[in-house]
């Protein structure tokens, strides 16, 4: 049997479940995720985002439910469906005693692929990633940007159709994101599907066409980045930073407001407008306040609350 | 798919791994050999001319081609021992190279089976020099003695599968201390390497004979001396049974430490 090339559905899952010791970490997860599709998966630390992924692609034994990759059962068929699945993993498990090249060659072997169809390709590869002057460097003398794209590479050596990524872009400098975000871009236009998880709104909101959050192993939200700030958070929102208790008072009795929450010394104000608000602020001497427009991380935060995750 | 394919298919993913591991070799093969191949000759000379002159024959030997024997497989075991915890853990854990591995079709019998034969290869690597130098030296009886290379590749199929499978429960490098001081160190000293069994209590005899190394030595010694070879399917045997049954241990253990 061997992976259907184009299925409709690329990853289709019901119920599915996962315990660590009674804990849920994926609780009764239902989703479907169509060829094509650039999704991100959101959450703070532990809300079951890397389990998710690991089940994906079989480096997670499935308690409860039903996952189908391809159309093929998981984890009974993982072997089969990894042939076709690239990952580029959270921590970087590049070969440290192997050049560039060679991890890429050494990669392409263990999915069994001839060597002499492995050099072209490799050449293809170090093109996209950008590292045509590294073919022959050490993995040390790489820097953290280039250490990701070569992971990214060392994904499409298989020519996958789906593209799992944990966390590609932290600890990059904003150039190396960047520039990893236009190569998944250029994927995308390909017809690849993608799978992300991120911390960083930002990067969701730009490359994704569909962004899930999750909490406590339950999806909160799932729509296109742009609907979810529509419809999950008011269209703006009043930071003001550092004020005094008596300015804070005056400025929530502005009617326009919907919703208000405080963390540390910053009181977030959102709703539609603010005029009565702005105007007080304008009037006072206190000029540490922020007036924009809702974005992504506004409807994280309502989703999954202001606490923190250790 | 069937059976046969399936079965060509998996030994062709474990000669993946089993390449890499020998790329990574040839780069590193000078340190490596010196410490698979130059200690165990250190024994074979200093002991064999040192002690060899207060002994004198052994099981009717000169008692350096009787040490010859016993360096040889102590030598496959140690190759195979240290490939099996320390790089195997290297591998398993710092590097995380399996779970690379594992994101390819690769499964985690496969990365055994890889690991092990690798192992045994350095195994052969380092008893292939040792018996270069022993013939040299006119420590071999006849050409029967290339008959210990099997045997060498053997023992390092056992002792890796054993050395993995104490990996599996590895938590850091220091584990390994209590695998070599109170398993491999007294195995060595206590199995015909350094003077005949015999001469040992009985029970310790039982105990020795029930542990890998004792047939190893058994096969090896009469085909390096042109001795009578006895038993031999026993002694294979005991060698198959130990690796096979540590190599499927070891792979339960490691999917369940990887795939969780």
């Amino acid at each position: 049997m061997a992976v259907k090339k184009n299925p409709a559905t690329v990853i289709e899952a019901v119920q599915l479940s996962k315990r660590y010791a009674d804990k849920a970490v994926v609780n009764k997860l239902d989703l479907k995720i169509e060829a094509g599709c650039f999704c991100g998966i959101l959450g703070p630390n532990g809300a079951g985002k890397t389990t998710t992924l690991r089940m994906f692609i079989g480096h997670c034994p499935i308690d409860d439910g039903r996952l189908a990759i391809f159309g093929l059962n998981m984890p009974e068929q993982a072997s089969l469906v990894r042939e076709s699945i690239g990952v580029v993993p959270q921590m970087d498990n590049l070969d440290p005693d192997f050049t560039v090249e060679e991890n890429l060659h050494v990669y392409g072997r263990f999915f069994g692929i001839a060597a002499d169809v492995l050099k072209p390709r490799i050449v293809e590869l170090l093109d996209f990633a950008s590292l045509q002057d590294k073919a022959g460097s050490q993995i040390s003398e790489l820097s953290g940007g280039m250490r990701r794209r070569l992971s990214l590479a060392r994904a499409l050596i298989n020519k996958p159709s789906l593209l799992i990524l944990d966390e590609p872009t932290t600890g990059l400098d904003p150039q190396a994101r960047q520039s990893i975000w236009q190569k998944l871009r250029a994927l995308k236009k390909q017809g690849m599907t993608l799978v992300l998880t991120t911390h960083y709104m930002e990067e969701a909101e730009r490359l994704c066409d569909r962004v899930i959050v999750m909490d406590h192993g339950e999806i909160k939200a799932d729509a296109p980045p742009k609907e979810l700030i529509r419809t999950e958070v008011e269209s703006h929102v009043l930071e003001v930073h550092a004020a005094d208790k008596a300015l804070i008072a005056q400025v929530k009795t502005d009617p326009a407001i919907a919703r208000f929450e405080k963390s540390g010394d910053i009181h977030f104000f959102y709703g539609n407008k603010f005029n009565q608000a702005l105007a007080v602020l304008e009037q006072s001497t206190h000029d540490d306040y922020l007036f924009r427009p809702a974005n992504l991380e506004d409807v994280f935060i309502k989703l999954t609350g202001r606490d923190l995750r250790e | 798919m069937n059976k046969l394919s399936q079965a060509r298919l998996f030994l062709s993913r474990s000669v993946a791994i089993w390449s890499r591991n020998i790329r990574v070799w040839g780069k590193l093969a000078g340190p490596s050999l010196m410490g698979n191949f130059g200690e165990p000759l250190l024994y074979l000379l200093v002991l064999g001319y040192g002690l060899g002159q207060f002994v004198g024959e052994v099981e009717g030997l000169s008692y350096m081609a009787f040490l010859a024997s016993g360096v040889i497989c102590t030598s496959a075991v140690n190759s195979a021992s240290f490939e099996g915890m320390y790089s195997a853990y290297t591998r398993m854990d710092v590097q995380q190279t399996w779970l690379g591995m594992l994101s390819t079709p690769i499964g985690v019998a496969e990365v055994v089976l890889g690991e092990v034969l690798w192992a045994a290869t350095k195994s052969l690597i380092s008893v292939s020099a040792i018996l270069l130098v022993a013939s040299g030296l006119g420590l071999v009886g006849d050409a029967w003695a290339l008959f210990v290379l099997p045997v060498a590749f053997l023992t390092g199929l056992c002792f890796s599968s054993l050395a993995l499978l104490v990996t599996s429960f590895a938590r850091g490098y220091d584990f390994f201390l209590y695998y070599t001081t109170l398993f491999i160190t007294p195995m060595v000293l206590l199995s015909g390497v350094f003077f005949p069994i015999a001469s040992l209590p009985d029970f310790v005899q039982y105990l020795i004979k029930a542990l890998p190394l004792y047939h190893a030595i058994s096969l090896v010694r009469p085909l390096m001396t042109g001795g009578e070879l006895t038993f031999v399917l026993l002694h294979v045997s005991v060698l198959l049974l130990f690796g096979l049954l540590a190599a499927t241990l070891a792979t339960h253990r490691i999917k369940k430490r990887l795939i969780k």
